[in-house]
Parts: structure tokens; C-alpha cells; sequence
């Protein structure tokens, strides 16, 4: 076995995941017959090759002259949210007084 | 009007000739989709306000006497991945059922300022994850060659409504087959560019290094046409080409005598199918148009799917961890603490398949794990990309497999995740090189399913993909 149901919970923590207990069986299973496959890798020598972060680094167009754009604004940013105040983002209290 | 059965060429004719108006062009359009949809579910909703005031700047520029652009008039499909300032784009998610993008994608925006006109957007997998477009929350879209089948997917929308003549383009993403794949199964062009020729902005990431935009349509010039319009650099992307983009639909002339076409054994070891036995027809036609076909090896495909899947997975899980119930998605209703906040609002919204490929892809990202898992993906990447360029300096271009098999039963498959993955393994290695690849229509099996033949070729090689792919399509393929 790969991985265990505590190590799914783990990795469902780090990822702001909320899992039921049918959720963290199924995906235990799932998960470990993927990482089964995934095991394949370790047969390949990759002794000195550079790792491939990028496709065309070199013939990307690279970042754009740093000249101001108008913005999104406010108004249409905040348009989505779920729930809003005046100019910002409300979400649940993070400090307490 | 023959509404499913237009092109590119003939809506030009039809405006200029002013046998008919892009305004009514677009609003018989309108009206032959909304009837045809529910066949099919291609879209998941039509915005019939946009595509009446694209079409009337098309008219307009007509009756200035200006160039109406090269899509002029020309209805589109655009994949609900793909942000569309104030048409609601929910990438198939829950999260977003009711999300209005501030802003266009640069794609968007480049084809209809060439004269497109976007009827509504498609149906498609989650976030884009899927080769079936069944992991979409809003439902699953029919094949229309075969009502009982899966489109293929991710952008199963897209190439249903091409197929089904809802829209005569569509735009889709590929991250590692998502617009081939479909378009084999629905027995349409797809094409996927060279990773950086379309601009991404406004396409809801997935894997950020793998994710690509490009068109579907009914013939290859169209497509061809379609990519032009929407390719090239673009100053809000930066990973997108400064490379010059050439006229693709402008083909020249002289066919395909004398290319060299690779195929690669590693793809046909296991094809025994009927697919097999198509893809065997297509490359006889290649050889029958004066191709020299030659058996190449790309010995690190069997690593593919573990390398992609740690690639993809460990992108995904960090590019979806914007979907937190703050800024733009639905927010759970009983939460006392914002960590209590982003859990739930994450648990409640993402359907199975997002939350197994976030999982995965924190997994191989979390301490203990990066160097064994991610790292040693991307260094099996470069092997891949490796193998393909060995083969491009000995072939003009590679032929091979779509998908091991064509469209499947809905539901077929929904239960083995693994086995979904494994099934990507023709067209996730382009993906991984980044090369350009497409699928042209390649026969169809005895039960009357499409088959795809894909084109692949090396980096910003559209010219001679695309040329290959229009002397297969001149030769009728392999009927």
C-alpha cells in the first residue's frame, strides 16, 4: 500500500480540501492504484538530464515594457464575490479582538 | 439556409455577394443551435445579445466597403473555459455556476475583431479535467454521430456543436488531448498549436505549462483560418511566442510528394483494434500521395502517463487553489472560521475528478515527495521532448493514433480513473513536448465511429502540419 487514509487526510488538509469518510476511502484506493503506475518513473535513468520546467523559455515573448494599464477596478473585481463591503472582500473573522 | 453545412468560404461568399446579412446569418444560426442543442447538450447556454453586436459590426464594415475581416459572420463555439466579459463562463464547475468574467480572453477578443461571432458557450469536463466531458456538473454532452456515446473531452462541447453544425468553429483547450481527442471521436478537425502560439490570457488554468487554446472546425482550412486569427504574441501572456505567425490557411501549393512521415512503433504495438486498422488505411494514403513513411522510435512514450500525471496533477492543485470562496466562486453557507471557510466552500464545490487530481497533485508536491515524484517527471519530460526532436531531424512529421479506441458508451468508463488516464497516451506526449498536433478525420469503423488521425510536428511547424493534414483531407482520408 502507497498510501494510507491518514496520509489522505493529511494531504486533503494541505490542500483546503474537506473530505467525507466514503471521499477519503474512495480516493485512498484511487491514489494508490495511480502512484502504483506512477512507480514506473524509478525504472528510467535520468542521471544528469536538466529537469523541464518549460516548453520555449527562450522564444517566449518574455515580459511586457512596464508602461501603467488602467486596472480592472473596484467595482468590477468585487462584481463576483460572494460577499462584499464597501471596496473589499468579506470573509469570515480571522483575529479575534 | 443550410445552416450546418456552412464554411468559412461560403459565409464570406454569401456576405459579400450580399445574398444574405451577418445579422441574419446570425440569428438563423441562433435559432437552428437552440433547437439542435438539447440532441446533444453541446452548450450550456447561448448569448444571442453578443453574437447579434458582433454581426452587426460585421454588416457595418460591409457596407463601409471595408475588409469584413477573415472570420466575417462566422459562428462560433467557444469552450466554457474560455472567459467571455459578461457571458456567464462556469468551466463546468459548480464553483462558478454563476461567474460573469470583468474581461475577455485575448482569443476571444482576437476573433471577433476578425469578424466572429460567438453564439454561446460549450459544455465541457471540470476545470477542463477529462477525456469525456461526463466530470462536467452540469451534465454530460452526447456524441452526435452517436447519441449513446461520449463526445471525448475535455472540450466535448466544442467538437459536438462543430459536428453537429451548431457552430461552423468552435474554440477549445488542450492540455493533454482535450481538443484532439474530442475531435477524433466526433469525426472533426481539432488542433492543438505549439505551446505558446495562442495567447492564454482569459483561459482558467489548469496546468500551466501543458495548457494551450486552438480551434476546431469541419475542414482543415478552417481551422487553419480560425488559428491565424487568434495566434501571435501578446503582451498579457507572458509565455506567449514573439514568432511570426504565418497565413496557415494560405497553403502551398504541390501536395505532400516526398515528405518524410514518421511512425512510431511504440504507438502501434499495442493498436490491434479497429482503430489500428484505420490508422493502417491513413498511412497507406499518405504512402499513395507520394509520402515516404518511415518506422521511428520514441522510446520514452511508456513513461508518458506517469510524467504527465505528476505534471499536470501538481500544476492543477496549485492553480485551483484560487477557487476558495472569496473572490469569484460560490462560498459554503456554515462556516465559522475562514479555514473552515476554504475547506468546505472547496469540499462542497469540486466534483470528484478536480478533487482526486488535487489530491494527487498535492501528494506529489508535499514535503518528502517533490524530488521522487515532480522532479523526476520533469526530468522524464525532457526525455520525451528529447525523442521527438531526434525524430524531426529525420521526418517533416509524425502520424499516429488519436485515442486507442474511438467514442465509448456514456458511463462506460466514469468508475477507473486509471484506466481514463491510460487512454490518453497518443496525445499527451506532444502535449509534454509542447509540440503542435492535430487530429484529422481518418475513417470511420464499422459501427459508422470516427477516427482520428493525428499530425504532429516540431515546434511552430503549423505550415507543413497543416499542409499534411489538407492533402490527407484532399485524398478523402482513408475511404
Amino acid at each position: 500500500m502507497r498510501i494510507t487514509e491518514k496520509e489522505v487526510r493529511y494531504v486533503a488538509g494541505l490542500a483546503n480540501l474537506k473530505l467525507d469518510d466514503a471521499e477519503v476511502a474512495r480516493f485512498r484506493a484511487d491514489l494508490d492504484g495511480i502512484l502504483e503506475h506512477m512507480d514506473k518513473l524509478n525504472e528510467i535513468d535520468t542521471a544528469g538530464v536538466e529537469p523541464m520546467a518549460q516548453v520555449l523559455f527562450g522564444q517566449a515573448a518574455g515580459l511586457r515594457e512596464d508602461i501603467p494599464e488602467q486596472p480592472l477596478g473596484n467595482e468590477a473585481a468585487l462584481a463576483n464575490a460572494p460577499r462584499r463591503g464597501p471596496g473589499y472582500f468579506k470573509v469570515p473573522k480571522v483575529v479575534e479582538r | 439556409m443550410d445552416i450546418a453545412s456552412l464554411s468559412i468560404d461560403s459565409i464570406r461568399e454569401g456576405l459579400l455577394s450580399r445574398r444574405f446579412s451577418a445579422a441574419e446569418l446570425a440569428a438563423d444560426a441562433l435559432r437552428f443551435a437552440e433547437a439542435a442543442n438539447p440532441e446533444t447538450g453541446a452548450y450550456l447556454r447561448f448569448s444571442p445579445e453578443r453574437a447579434l453586436a458582433s454581426a452587426r459590426r460585421v454588416d457595418e464594415r460591409i457596407a463601409r466597403g471595408e475588409d469584413p475581416g477573415p472570420l466575417a459572420g462566422v459562428p462560433v463555439a467557444v469552450k466554457d473555459v474560455i472567459l467571455t466579459k459578461g457571458v456567464t463562463t462556469t468551466c463546468g464547475s459548480k464553483l462558478l455556476a454563476g461567474y460573469v468574467p470583468p474581461y475577455d480572453a485575448t482569443a476571444v477578443v482576437r476573433m471577433e475583431e476578425a469578424g466572429g461571432v460567438i453564439l454561446g458557450k460549450t459544455n465541457c469536463d471540470e476545470f477542463a479535467m477529462g477525456s469525456s466531458t461526463e466530470n462536467s456538473a452540469f451534465g454530460p454532452v452526447r456524441n452526435p454521430v452517436a447519441l449513446d456515446r461520449v463526445p471525448g473531452g475535455s472540450s466535448g462541447g466544442s467538437a459536438a456543436a462543430v459536428a453537429q453544425g451548431t457552430a461552423v468553429v468552435a474554440l477549445g483547450s488542450d492540455t493533454g488531448g482535450s481538443i484532439r481527442q474530442p475531435a477524433s471521436f466526433c469525426g472533426v478537425v481539432g488542433v492543438t498549436p505549439t505551446y505558446g502560439r495562442v495567447s492564454r490570457f482569459g483561459l482558467t488554468a489548469f496546468a500551466s505549462s501543458l495548457d494551450h487554446i486552438g480551434p476546431f472546425a469541419r475542414n482543415v482550412k478552417d481551422a487553419a483560418t480560425l488559428l491565424r486569427a487568434i495566434a501571435g504574441r501578446d503582451v498579457r501572456d507572458s509565455t506567449s511566442a514573439g514568432v511570426p505567425v504565418p497565413d496557415y490557411a494560405a497553403l502551398p501549393g504541390g501536395g505532400v510528394k516526398g515528405l518524410k512521415l514518421g511512425l512510431p512503433r511504440e504507438y502501434l504495438k499495442d493498436l490491434k483494434s479497429e482503430t489500428g486498422a484505420l490508422i493502417s488505411g491513413g498511412v497507406d494514403a499518405f504512402q499513395r500521395l507520394g509520402c515516404e513513411v518511415r518506422e521511428i522510435s520514441l522510446p520514452s512514450t511508456d513513461y508518458a502517463i506517469a510524467c504527465y500525471y505528476i505534471i499536470a496533477t501538481a500544476e492543477a492543485s496549485s492553480n485551483l487553489a484560487r477557487f476558495d470562496g472569496v473572490r469569484y466562486t460560490s462560498r459554503s453557507a456554515s462556516s465559522e472560521t475562514l479555514a473552515d471557510m476554504y475547506r468546505n466552500s472547496r469540499g462542497e464545490g469540486f466534483g470528484a475528478e478536480c478533487k482526486r487530481r488535487i489530491m494527487l497533485g498535492t501528494y506529489v508536491l508535499s514535503a518528502g515527495y517533490y524530488d521522487a515524484y515532480y522532479l523526476k517527471a520533469q526530468k522524464a519530460r525532457a526525455l520525451i521532448a528529447g525523442d521527438f526532436a531526434r525524430a524531426f531531424e529525420e521526418v517533416d512529421a509524425i502520424v499516429a493514433p488519436v485515442s486507442p479506441f474511438p467514442a465509448f458508451k456514456l458511463g462506460e468508463k466514469v468508475d477507473d480513473p486509471l484506466a481514463m488516464y491510460l487512454s490518453d497516451i497518443y496525445t499527451i506526449t506532444g502535449s509534454l513536448a509542447g509540440i503542435p498536433c492535430m487530429s484529422v478525420p481518418c475513417g470511420k469503423t464499422a459501427g459508422g465511429l470516427p477516427v482520428g488521425m493525428q499530425i504532429l510536428a516540431t515546434h511552430f511547424g503549423e505550415p507543413v502540419m497543416f499542409r499534411v493534414a489538407s492533402a490527407f483531407e484532399q485524398a478523402g482520408g482513408v475511404n
